[in-house]
């Protein structure tokens, strides 16, 4: 039942943080994403289209809308990270719970955030064509799954290397596969841009920025909130 | 002297969790991230279960923050 706890610590440390972004997002994020909408509807108007009829309203979609998601993306995320932090603890790692989970915080953010964003940033609404959304769609996940592969790759062959390298420099090996393993391979996929010529530069980078800062609230959290939860499971006397 | 005074180091290495205890949960944990990924990030846009846009509208402004694609 040990891993059942892991597991159900990992989701609720998920929820934890994604509320904590939630109110980032809120702060910073919305603000951008609503002058992104009224650039759609200045572009609308000057083009005499008629208005999209708003099935959700704009309210409801920058509060309860934007907290289910993020809760529900905190949940997921969380359940993998107990997950990769159970693989991890004891087995690949003499780290003790709470920094290992940080640390592996700081990886996942890596991994699963700053390295597809790279690729295909995130873009706030009216940038990005309705047309192309089943190739963005493809493309974004695709790049996400290789991402997720690249790193395991890189700790396979780290830890193949290590009882003849050493440690260190097995862990640079493994970390230098993965940066050229994800280099190469998401070359192999198209680029997007469409980002229409007169949008607002500032809104661009500011929504960017926000979005970005929204995933480093959320796995900080994490990984400071897991550790100490799962350290209570893992190493009572410590805690 | 000054030593006796120092605590003694908690010297427990981690116990690792049985991999055979990690793997059914492993498996709960990757579906439920599957849909649970599937269904803030693409549902009603690439492709859908359901048919109408309420759900992408619902989850629409998560879906442009936290990275995924939409219009
Ligand atoms: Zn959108």
């Amino acid at each position: 039942m040990m891993m059942g706890r892991l597991l159900s610590r990992g989701m609720l440390a998920g929820v934890f943080a994604a509320l904590l972004a939630f109110v980032f997002a809120r702060v910073f994020g919305e603000p951008q994403v609503n002058l992104a909408i009224a650039y759609e509807a200045a572009q609308a108007a000057l083009a005499n289209e008629p208005p999209e009829p708003e099935l959700i309203s704009r309210g409801v979609q920058a509060g309860w809308g934007l907290l289910t998601a993020t809760v529900l993306y905190g949940a997921a995320y969380g359940g993998v990270f107990a997950i990769v932090f159970s693989c991890v603890y004891g087995r690949f790692s003499r780290l003790c719970a709470r920094p290992l989970a940080l640390w592996l915080a700081v990886i996942c953010c890596v991994v699963a955030v700053v390295v597809p964003g790279l690729k295909y940033p995130p873009n706030p609404p009216a940038v990005g064509d309705p047309e192309t959304i089943g190739v963005r769609t493809a493309a974004y996940f695709i790049m996400l799954g290789l991402s997720f592969c690249s790193a395991m790759i890189g700790v396979v062959i780290a830890r193949h290397f290590a009882p003849r390298l050493g440690y260190w420099n097995a862990n640079v090996l493994g970390v230098l596969l993965y940066g050229v393993l994800i280099a190469g391979l998401s070359a192999l996929l198209p680029d997007v841009s469409e980002v229409p010529a007169d949008f607002p530069a500032q809104v661009l980078w500011h929504f960017r920025e926000s979005a970005l800062g929204m995933q480093l609230v959320l796995w900080a959290a994490l990984g400071l909130v897991y550790g100490a939860l799962a350290e209570r499971v893992l190493e009572p006397a410590r805690a | 002297m000054a030593t006796a005074t120092l605590k003694p180091a908690v010297a427990v290495a981690p116990v690792p969790v049985p991999l055979k205890a990690v793997a059914p949960w492993a498996v709960f944990g990757a579906l439920l991230f599957v849909v649970v990924l599937y269904f803030v990030g693409a549902e009603q846009g690439a492709t859908a279960l359901v048919s109408g846009h309420e759900v992408h509208e619902f989850v629409h402004d998560g879906r442009h923050l936290l990275g995924f694609p939409c219009h």
